[in-house]
């Protein structure tokens, strides 16, 4: 093992605690639409340590996205959340008054999302959209800041994110793609939350930006001790920046586990195809897709959604809709597959 | 112009670009004093009877976009000459600029927004036949059609008839591939095909345009940022930084040995699906408050992990490091001056390329 491999083990250990941060249970988010309901976000379960770095990955449309603006309570008609609890430091937010849910958001939980496209407000300079927030948060009995204490949290944000405190000064149009994101997540980090969402943060920038901006993502979440959920599908990035890993197919978590026992023995025949495919620097080969595409989320099959392009479907996968099983530590896989293997 | 003579073999060439620059902003009376080098003194030439699969890759701001608009002629160069077929490109008559346009084939990043979603993806297919007047007769036509759709992969009868919303991502784009192919281009120039779509949908889009290649011999000119596709799909690279060539060669050269810092961090910073080979540390950010006229010297300087006093005040030169690499770095600079300027004089030539190929799928 070398040196920057054992710091990073011993980071890695000394970051995570026993304690849960966010638990999920039973959410469903769905859509109601003329033709029938949409079950973008379907009977989603799973837990997040404190200080934990948990990637959600998935194709465009099953329901990442959805699962992770259900989370912050942002899910928009004709949207709603149909049924489960998100514990988050032992409180439920499915339960809050839409006051309290406006408090906890950016104070509890934060989203980063894709700063690069069109988060920011455009006439607006850097440093009022930063201040926007914390403004807006300060409790009724408690003096508001004076210009100088702002602008000095606003400089000491903008450097903890890696930008010249110039910047404050400036309009979103004046910043490249990079800045734009620094600054999403210094608006992010504003008022030390618990949860950071990040919702692909780095989907429209390039490699070398896109490892500079997940590194100060990971030294930020260091220095807050929050956890991390990160939305996206790269599956290079969940390698490279997370600890466990939820993969979702049409609508719901096929699997769960620890990153690096997922990608050295993926379960889900879908998650060992994802994995798969990937194209390496190592040996140049022929491209290995997924054949088929994912189901109309409005037209689920009566069985296991994956299974007309599973290659190791059997009888049972067209009847019935495989569960969430355990298979052995903080693995969980939902495939018709493993059920001999947990009873025996 | 004579053809070109490369190692020993006469070929002609397409297109050449010969010392290109081209700069954007003006320090002139009205000019804000702000000038960005796009692309800084480039010589390549894209020949047609040796196609071959050339990546141009760099960050954002490196210029890639602006060289492919440059290929495609929708930018006039500042400085230096462009020549279609040996003729300056300033001076073609209309019937040649016309053959040009058609010659050379665009695909875009985003196949959502080069679809008018009014219209029937029918309407992408027949405006370039209408347009170049390929054919008056509608049998021909449907013909046409059809075939280019069925090279790349998609079913006429799935696909004709159909709105852009009803289309998934990956197969709009294989229509744009299939509406540049119905022109019968020699070189098609693809910026960014595939990284607005899914991961899954990458291999079915690259692999069509690997196969105009290979079957029907058309030159591509592949723009991206992620090395790891160029490295599965194309013979040639040529990694920009800030509007300079840094590096170029064959990619079985380039990806495996990089010699310049900046390839080197672009390689290392690719996320590798390999939980167990994460990132090193942080590399430093770009700065970009000093202009390009600012920099004398090499324009990664500010940047680079192995800069020496030389770098911040001599420009590069391009230094052979073998027969298929060359790099503009000090590091390099006792392999020597290139004489040829044409970067394209370290690429591999069609013979050499066939073998090296996997077969045929």
């Amino acid at each position: 093992m070398s040196t920057e491999q054992a710091i990073q083990t011993y980071r890695q250990d000394a970051r995570i605690t026993d304690v849960d941060a966010l638990v999920v249970k039973n959410f469903s988010v769905y859509y109601e639409t003329d033709t029938g309901t949409v079950k973008a976000c379907d009977d989603v379960s799973f837990t997040l340590k404190q200080g934990e770095r948990f990637a959600l990955v998935g194709e465009s449309g099953s329901g990442k996205t959805t699962l992770a603006m259900g989370l912050m309570r942002l899910t928009r008609p004709p949207g709603h959340i149909a049924s489960g609890s998100v514990m988050l430091n032992g409180r439920d937010i499915t339960t809050l008054s839409d006051d309290d849910m406006r408090k906890a958001r950016l104070s509890d939980l934060a989203l980063v999302p894709q700063g690069a496209m069109n988060s920011l407000n455009p006439v607006m300079r850097i440093e009022h959209q930063i201040v926007d927030g914390i403004l807006d948060h300060l409790e009724e009995d408690e003096p508001a800041p004076t210009k100088e204490e702002l602008q000095e949290t606003v400089r000491d944000l903008l450097i903890r994110v890696g930008l010249r405190p110039g910047v404050a000064r400036l309009f979103p149009h004046e910043l490249s793609g990079g800045m734009k994101q620094r600054v999403a997540m210094a608006i992010g980090i504003s008022l030390r939350p618990r949860l950071i969402i990040a919702d692909e943060p780095t989907s429209a920038l390039d490699v070398v930006v896109q490892r500079q901006i997940m590194q100060t993502l990971g030294r930020l979440q260091e220095g807050l001790d929050a956890s991390i959920m990160l939305v996206g599908h790269d599956m290079g990035l969940v390698a490279q920046f997370a600890d466990t890993i939820g993969v979702m197919y049409a609508g719901k978590l096929v699997e769960v586990g620890p990153v690096e026992e997922v990608f050295s023995d993926p379960k889900h025949p879908y998650t060992r195809l994802l994995i798969g495919s990937l194209p390496s620097l190592k040996e140049k080969r022929e491209f290995l897709g997924i054949p088929g595409l994912p189901p109309q989320l409005i037209f689920l099959p009566k069985g296991c959604a994956f299974e007309d392009r599973c290659p190791s479907r059997f009888e049972k996968c067209a009847g019935s809709v495989p569960q969430k099983l355990n298979i052995g530590g903080r693995r969980d896989v939902a495939c018709h597959l493993y059920e001999g293997e947990v009873k025996s | 112009m004579p053809p070109v003579r490369r190692r020993g073999q006469v070929v002609s060439t397409f297109l050449e670009l010969d010392h290109v620059t081209k700069t954007f902003g003006s320090q002139g009376m009205f000019g804000s004093g702000d000038v960005t080098v796009a692309v800084d003194d480039v010589s390549l030439t894209i020949d047609e009877d040796e196609p071959s699969i050339t990546t141009v890759a760099g960050e954002s701001g490196s210029g890639k976009t602006t060289l492919s608009r440059l290929l495609l002629g929708s930018h006039v160069p500042s400085g230096g000459r462009m020549l279609y077929r040996g003729k300056d490109f300033t001076k073609l008559t209309r019937r040649e600029r016309r053959n040009f346009r058609r010659e050379i084939q665009p695909i875009f990043q985003d196949p959502f927004e080069s679809y008018n979603p009014f219209y029937k993806v029918d309407h992408v297919l027949d405006a370039p036949i209408k347009n170049f007047k390929l054919t008056s007769s509608t049998r021909e036509k449907h013909q046409m059609i059809e075939d280019a759709l069925e090279m790349v992969g998609l079913v006429p009868e799935e696909t004709l008839g159909r709105f852009p919303h009803q289309l998934s991502g990956g197969q709009r784009q294989r229509i744009m591939v299939a509406r540049a192919l119905l022109l019968k281009p020699r070189v098609i120039l693809a910026d960014e095909p595939v990284s607005m779509v899914d991961a899954s949908l990458r291999a079915t889009i690259l692999d069509s345009i690997r196969r105009l290649n290979r079957d029907l011999g058309i030159s591509v000119v592949y723009v991206t940022h992620d090395l790891t596709t160029a490295y599965q799909i194309s013979d040639n690279i040529i990694i920009m930084y800030r509007g300079t060539v840094v590096e170029a060669g064959t990619v079985d050269e380039v990806i495996p040995n990089p010699q310049h810092p900046y390839t080197q961090l672009l390689i290392e910073s690719i996320p590798q699906p390999d939980p167990k080979n994460r990132w090193g540390s942080e590399p430093p950010q770009q700065d970009w408050d000093t202009t390009d006229t600012q920099i004398a010297g090499c324009r990664f300087a500010d940047r680079c992990p192995a800069v020496m006093d030389i770098c911040r005040t001599k420009k590069p030169a391009q230094y052979l490091i073998n027969k298929n690499q060359l790099t503009t770095c000090f590091l390099h600079e006792e392999k020597g001056e290139m004489e040829n300027p044409d970067i394209t004089s370290t690429f591999q030539i069609e013979s050499e390329t066939i073998k090296a190929r996997p077969a045929n799928q």
